[in-house]
This record gives C-alpha cells, sequence and structure tokens, in this order.
C-alpha cells in the first residue's frame, strides 16, 4: 500500500479510500470529517460529518441546525470502516482540529489551518506524529515572520492615545480572528466597552459560552449612541463592513485590518487600510518550517497557498514534497 | 533609527494631508539636531547620498537567503528594500543607533566599503529599522509626502511663513541646523547661496460678475498661456530654473538654462515653442520630471520662455515696484535676451471688461487658456494675496461620460464611493478615459454613493465596477494624447461638473468626439 492509496486529492478535496470519506470536501459529499469551522472547510448539505464538537456547534450556528444529514462527534480515536482517526488540537480557531488517519501502519496528518503561537480563544496545537503531513502554505514564504500578536495591539492602543477623536475601526474575520483581537485587546488592559458589528455577535457570543473571556461587547449598531459617542471607541467588525454604508454612524473612523497579510505594505494600502495589524492564525514561515523539522514526516504534502516556496526549501533539507494544488481554499476567509 | 523608522511607516499609511502634517511637526518637535534635519533632507530628496543600486542590495541578500526562495519573495512582496527588510534575519537583540550616525556613515562610506557597512548594519537592526534604512540608501522613500510638503511642515512647526522658507530654502544644506534654529525662535538664515528661488505671486480666480466692481483702468491684461509657471534665475554664473513651488528642474532644461546670459530673475510660463509656434502642454510634458534630457527631444521639443515678470535686475530687487514699472524693466532687459528662447508676453488692449470677454472667447492661439488681469501698482507679492491679480480662465472643456467604476474614499468619506472612473463610447463598448474625486456637492456624493451599490456589477478589492447607466457631466482643463491610457487620451483636471439624470447611457459622448477635441498637432 502507498500513502495515496490512503489519502489522495479529488476535485472534491482529500479523499480517504478505505474510509470512504472526505477531509474538508469542497462540494457536497455523502461523509465528510471537518477540520474546522471557516467557511472554506466546513461546507453545508453533506451526508454526514464528523467534527469536534465545537465545530460542529459552529457550523450550526452558521448554517442553520440541519446543515449535514448525520452529525458523529469527534472525540478520542475512532474507527471509520477500518480506518483510526484521531482530531487534535490545530491552533487555529475555537474548536480547529487537524486530523490523524492510521491504516496497516501508515499514519498520515491533515493539519488543515493551524497556528503554533498561543491564542487566548482556542486550545492550542499539538503535534500527531505522522508518515505524511499535510500542510497548509497560506504564508509559506522567509518574508512571513509574524510578529507578536502583543505589540500589534499596542499599537492599536497607541493610535487610541493619538487619535482620541477617531473611532478606531478594525476588520477581523467572524470566526476566530475577532474574538482573537479581542482577547488580546483585553489582555492588554483595555477595560472599556468594544463594540462589535452585528456579523460577529453569534460567533462572539458562542466564545463566551465555552469559556472564552470577551469582556463588556457591545452591538456597534446602539441607535442611542451618538458619533460623538463612539470617538476614541474600537469597533470590531467583518472587513466587507467598511464598504458598507454602516461606516458612516462612526467619528473620522481610522480603519485597521488585522491580518497576517498586513505585513506586506501594498496588501495593506490596496485595502485602505490605516492601520494594519499582523496578527495571523496561520503558521508562519519559521514555525511552518520547525513543524516540518519537528514531525520529521517521511513526505510532506502541501494543500494550498505558496507552495513553491515550501517545495523549495523541501528540496533545500532533501525532504519529499509534494503539491496537490487543492483548489476552493481561500488566503484568508472572506466572509 | 526607531524614531525615524516609526515615522515612516506612518506616514506611508497616513492618507490625509493633515494628518502627514501633524505627524511631520511632532517628529521635528520631538527630535533633536541634527537628526531632524536629515530627516527632512530624506523627505525632500536632498540628502544626497551614494546611491545603492538594486543589483548590489540583491547581492547581499543572496549571500544570506537561499536565491530562488529570495526571487519568490520579492515576486510576491514587489518592493526590493521591504523584500529585504523582510526577509533578512531578525538579531536577538536589536540596536537602536541614531539617524545621524547612520547618515554620516553612508555619505562618508567610499564604494568598496559600502557593502559591509550596509550588511552589519542589517544585522543589528529591527525589521521596521532595516526598511527604513534601506529606503534612505536607496533614496526612494516613497511615503507620500512631496518636498513642497515636508518644507509646509517646518513653516508650521515653526508658526513661519511658507513663502519665507521656500525663500532661503535653496541656501541652506541638510542637516539645516539654521533652519530649525530659526523655527524655534531664532534668526532667520542669510540666503548665502547665489540664484536663490523667490517665492511666486499668485492670482485668484474670476469671472464677468467679479471682474464688474473692479474699473478697467486700473488694470493691464495679458493672455493666459498653457504651459508651467516657472522662475529663471541667474546669478553670478549660477543659473537655475525653478518650479512655481520651488523645486529645482534646471536639469531638465539645459536648452534653456544655456541661453540664461543675464543677471537676475524672471517669471514666466515655460513653454514648447518652435519658431513663433507654441507647442500644446502635452509636448512641454514630455520634457518634464527628468533628470536629464536626451539631444533628440531638446531639437524636436525646444523650451522657451514667455516672459511676464522681473523680480531682480542686475542685484536690484524689483519686487517693491508697482507693475507698470516693473513691466518697463522686463521689456528693456528683454532686449538683450536671446529670441529665439525668450520673448515677452504680449499685453493686451481692452476699454472694457466686455473687450477682454470678446477676446477671451476667441483667443488668437488655441495654447492660450485663459486671461490674467493684473493691477496696475501691485507691487510683487509672495503668495495668492486677494485683488491684484485675477485669472479669468476660458470655459472648461465638458463632455458626458458613463460611470465606470468607483472607489473607496478615506477620513470623512470613509464608507463613501467617492472616487469616481468614467469613460466614453468606442463602438459598442466603454473605454476608459478619466478619474475625478471632487466637483460634486455632498448631496451628490450621496447620489453618487447610492448609484454605486445599487449597480455593482464586480469588485476588486476597493473598487467597484458599475453598471453603464449614469451619464455624468465632465469638465477638463484640456486634453493631452497618452500612450498610458487605452483611450489614447488624458485629461487635465477632470470634476464632475453635473450629473446627467435626464440622458440615457448610450447617448454619452464618443471617442471620436473626444479625440476632436485634441490640440490639432496631437491628434
Amino acid at each position: 500500500m502507498r500513502f495515496d492509496d490512503l489519502l489522495h486529492p479529488t476535485p472534491q478535496g482529500l479523499y480517504c479510500p478505505p474510509g470512504d470519506f472526505f477531509i474538508d470536501p469542497v462540494a457536497p459529499v455523502p461523509r465528510a470529517l471537518v477540520t474546522h469551522g471557516h467557511a472554506d472547510h466546513a461546507r453545508a448539505g453533506h451526508g454526514a460529518v464528523m467534527a469536534t464538537a465545537q465545530t460542529l456547534d459552529i457550523m450550526a450556528i452558521r448554517y442553520g441546525k440541519d446543515f449535514t444529514g448525520t452529525r458523529q462527534l469527534a472525540e478520542g480515536p475512532v474507527e471509520v470502516n477500518g480506518v483510526r482517526v484521531t482530531f487534535g488540537p490545530a491552533g487555529h480557531v475555537l474548536g480547529s482540529a487537524q486530523i490523524g488517519l492510521e491504516h496497516r501502519g501508515m499514519r498520515i496528518t491533515v493539519s488543515g489551518d493551524y497556528c503554533r503561537h498561543p491564542n487566548p480563544a482556542c486550545a492550542p496545537w499539538e503535534p500527531l506524529p505522522c508518515d505524511v503531513f499535510v500542510t497548509e502554505a497560506t504564508f509559506a514564504l522567509p518574508v512571513f515572520r509574524h510578529p507578536a500578536p502583543e505589540g500589534e495591539v499596542d499599537r492599536l492602543l497607541t493610535s487610541l492615545a493619538a487619535f482620541p477623536d477617531r473611532t478606531h475601526m478594525i476588520g477581523a474575520y467572524a470566526l476566530g480572528k475577532a474574538q482573537r483581537v479581542i482577547a488580546l485587546i483585553r489582555a492588554a488592559g483595555w477595560d472599556r466597552p468594544i463594540y462589535i458589528h452585528g456579523a460577529l455577535e453569534a460567533l462572539c457570543r458562542y466564545h463566551v459560552e465555552q469559556g472564552v473571556d470577551l469582556g463588556d461587547l457591545r452591538p456597534a449598531t446602539g441607535k442611542d449612541l451618538t458619533r460623538a459617542d463612539y470617538a476614541g471607541q474600537i469597533v470590531i467588525a467583518p472587513p466587507s463592513a467598511f464598504n458598507s454604508p454602516w461606516v458612516r454612524r462612526f467619528a473620522d473612523p481610522l480603519i485597521g485590518f488585522a491580518s497576517g497579510w498586513m505585513q506586506i505594505r501594498n496588501r495593506a494600502k490596496a485595502r485602505g487600510v490605516e492601520l494594519p495589524l499582523v496578527i495571523s492564525d496561520h503558521v508562519d514561515w519559521p514555525d511552518l518550517t520547525r513543524t516540518v523539522e519537528e514531525l520529521a514526516p517521511e513526505e510532506v504534502w502541501i494543500t494550498h497557498g505558496r507552495e513553491d516556496a515550501l517545495l523549495r526549501w523541501c528540496e533545500m533539507t532533501q525532504r519529499v514534497g509534494r503539491p496537490l494544488r487543492l483548489v476552493g481554499y481561500e488566503d484568508e476567509v472572506p466572509e | 533609527m526607531k524614531a525615524f523608522a516609526d515615522l515612516l511607516e506612518r506616514l506611508a499609511f497616513t492618507p490625509a494631508r493633515n494628518g502627514k502634517l501633524r505627524l511631520l511637526r511632532d517628529y521635528f518637535a520631538a527630535r533633536p539636531d541634527p537628526e531632524r534635519g536629515y530627516a527632512l533632507a530624506a523627505l525632500t530628496g536632498d540628502l544626497g547620498l551614494r546611491t545603492v543600486t538594486p543589483s548590489l542590495l540583491r547581492a547581499l541578500a543572496v549571500e544570506r537567503v537561499d536565491a530562488e526562495l529570495f526571487a519568490l519573495s520579492y515576486d510576491f512582496v514587489g518592493d526590493l528594500a521591504e523584500t529585504m527588510a523582510l526577509i533578512w534575519p531578525e538579531p536577538d537583540a536589536p540596536s537602536d543607533p541614531g539617524l545621524t550616525d547612520l547618515v554620516e556613515e553612508l555619505a562618508g562610506a567610499g564604494k568598496a566599503r559600502l557593502p559591509g557597512i550596509i550588511t552589519s548594519r542589517l544585522d543589528e537592526l529591527g525589521q521596521s529599522e532595516r526598511y527604513a534604512y534601506l529606503k534612505l540608501a536607496t533614496g526612494a522613500l516613497r511615503v507620500g509626502v512631496s518636498a513642497r510638503l515636508a518644507r509646509v511642515a517646518v513653516a508650521e512647526f515653526g508658526g513661519l511663513d511658507v513663502a519665507a522658507v521656500e525663500e532661503v530654502w535653496h541656501g541652506l544644506t541638510p542637516p539645516y541646523r539654521d533652519l530649525f534654529a530659526w523655527a524655534q525662535g531664532g534668526a532667520k538664515p542669510e540666503s548665502a547661496a547665489l540664484a536663490p528661488f523667490r517665492p511666486v505671486m499668485l492670482s485668484t480666480a474670476t469671472d464677468a460678475e467679479g471682474l464688474a466692481s473692479l474699473d478697467p483702468a486700473d488694470f493691464v491684461c495679458e493672455w493666459k498661456w498653457d504651459g508651467i509657471r516657472v522662475q529663471a534665475v541667474s546669478d553670478g554664473g549660477v543659473r537655475r530654473l525653478y518650479s512655481r513651488t520651488g523645486e529645482d528642474i534646471s536639469a531638465a532644461f539645459p536648452d534653456l538654462i544655456d541661453t540664461m546670459a543675464f543677471e537676475g530673475a524672471l517669471d514666466g510660463e515655460l513653454l514648447v515653442r518652435r519658431g513663433p509656434e507654441v507647442a500644446p502642454f502635452g509636448d512641454l510634458q514630455k520634457r518634464l520630471n527628468r533628470k536629464t534630457a536626451p539631444k533628440s527631444l531638446l531639437s524636436s521639443h525646444p523650451a522657451g520662455l514667455r516672459i511676464y515678470d522681473i523680480l531682480v535686475a542686475s542685484g536690484q530687487d524689483l519686487r517693491s515696484l508697482a507693475y507698470t514699472e516693473r513691466r518697463k524693466r522686463l521689456e528693456d532687459f528683454a532686449a538683450s535676451l536671446d529670441r529665439d528662447r525668450f520673448d515677452l508676453s504680449p499685453l493686451l488692449h481692452v476699454g472694457t471688461w466686455e473687450d477682454l470677454a470678446r477676446l477671451r472667447a476667441e483667443p488668437p492661439d488655441p495654447v492660450i487658456e485663459g486671461v490674467m488681469i493684473k493691477r496696475r501698482d501691485s507691487p510683487y507679492l509672495a503668495g495668492r494675496i486677494r485683488g491684484h491679480w485675477f485669472k479669468w480662465k476660458r470655459d472648461p472643456m465638458v463632455i458626458d461620460a458613463v460611470l465606470m467604476t468607483a472607489q473607496r474614499g478615506h477620513g470623512k468619506r470613509s464608507g463613501y464611493y467617492s472616487d469616481y472612473g468614467f469613460g466614453v463610447w468606442d463602438g459598442d463598448r466603454l473605454v476608459p478615459v478619466g478619474k475625478a474625486y471632487f466637483g460634486f456637492t455632498d448631496e451628490e456624493l450621496v447620489e453618487l454613493d447610492r448609484y454605486v451599490r445599487q449597480n455593482t456589477t464586480d469588485r476588486f478589492g476597493p473598487v467597484r465596477a458599475v453598471a453603464p447607466g449614469l451619464v455624468l457631466e465632465i469638465a477638463f482643463e484640456g486634453l493631452n494624447r497618452s500612450a498610458r491610457h487605452k483611450s489614447g487620451v488624458a485629461m487635465r483636471f477632470p470634476r464632475i461638473s453635473r450629473i446627467r439624470r435626464d440622458k440615457p447611457a448610450e447617448e454619452a459622448d464618443r471617442i471620436e468626439s473626444l479625440r476632436a477635441l485634441l490640440p490639432s498637432e496631437a491628434r
């Protein structure tokens, strides 16, 4: 048996023939294992979904209770048609997991999206030993070295002190990034209310239920607040909201964006961002290469992103690298 | 270096002019001499360091990073200094050497020592400081601050008159200790340099209504030529050509400089002139923004100066004299100048404002863009002082164009689509011909924004494409041929003069009618 016989790419996503299931399929399939709740990995309409309890909850919040035919909670190792399946934390967003497959002594870990930097909004990454490590390559260029997120949040607070009349509006994706940014702001000592866009409410509430402390959150839609009330306040919203007339209710908005892409000036400028905050929930180049070194798999398979650079690195370090060129996964989830 | 790196970072991401000015003022207030002076010189492009070439930097990078990984990274980032700053190995404990030390070290380094110096500095600096250092070394900051804006910031910092700063600027050298001393209450620096720039006198716009209350007998009229306003100064063998804002543009006009065999300072319109024929603005544009001028261009596009004022003659400052007195001096002075390069801007003989209106309506030359009206007894005053000089521009050209794209604005216009791209018909397709982001009222902005939102067909980052359904009347000051634009034409100062709700999109103008507005030589 070759590694390919246990897992290989198909147009719908990664498929495991002996287990007869897909991992993070991009189209409806009879049986799906889902690593995490971001829209490009977790889609509605499958026959059956296996995922962590939090990912199942998040899918229900986003797509409604009947997002799948049947659901199975991933709790401890389980056998699926003779394939031993293990979900281990990925450190990416709340509920995110890596999926380990074991069959006839062969082990493959599908890491999904993952991050090694501590994140107050989710459980930390843990290694799942493997023969094949399937990794993303979103930030797989040596220019990506994400700074400590605490320092980025300090820059936000410094800007608030320098521009106390401006509403600081930070773009952050609804699942994971928004809650991480809020938790970081709280950890930096900001105890005033943080105002959130309606699109973030359900997921923020869910994080609080799961024990993530986000402090005093208020809707950024309150009718009783005037433009002046928002001066010097923090508003968190999905980035797409900055294209909508909603922005106009705030005092001289200063637009920020929390994303790993903000490390690249042209990207930040093209988005019209005044305050780029380099906060990423993916591995950067040092963490990605370190992870591969630590796991020391026989092969590295690359799902999506900047695979050329990672392949070059594999070549330089005498590793077997293989691009899967999966389509349908975004660099960062547009929502 | 941290403070300077931070300044560059914030300038780059601050879109508003006032925001940039504030950052600069704060920096000048917080940093000591000579550091702030070196920062100012870096911003105005006057630091004069030996240029570090891209190939030198690339060679340094691939000593530390695999060449293929570097190339992939550079492709992705798109800026060499930024790629290097990001990719360079991070020191355990970055140091913070002073900007002054870094500048003086680069200035004092010979070519052979330069690579070693840059490498060891990159090894000790943090990421943001590496970026600033490399931008300093390559001499291209690209933070959206013009030399003029940097000088305005110094003036504001010291509560000084910008015109006064401009006047002494060309006599000053980095790190500008004397300038900052003046800004903080010390003496105004003596302008020791030869051929200094003198702030120009500007006009205010008027029209028939505005002129009605004035007596034509108090004024002299001239044509307003469509070139660029320059000051030609020749002083003790030093010859300089300055733009209206005091930028030294001599290097681009050696043909004119060569013929400036006089002692004095002249004010006039820079034009491309072939014999008596004045070429359209597009021809002059080919000669602007150059560091050198190729010979072929000098002969195909010869520069000339149409002079209309004299500020200094043979060492004597004439600016306090009345206009009519200066004009007499100018006419005497002109007699000794090279006629192929210098000619007098003719005076118009008008008895009434109606005479002037008739002349303005039918100017004898296509390169005339209106008329100038100057008070006979006005001295030469720096800046735009009301009541002395007026411009009455020809009515703008207008076309009806179709709204094609819109981009989000900043600051007060956050959340509004306020920058508009428009096009005209070429066959049954729309071809983009320009962009405009002013000319409309606040109410019209709301209306345009609503139209954009309700008719979006596509999105590219902050830009939306809209269905072709709204006609905008676009006013503009002139049209040039352009190889850069798909349509082949480029508008000058386009703005939205009206929203033509009454007009169906298919009845908007066609590219042929726009081309017909090109000056004949450029058609």
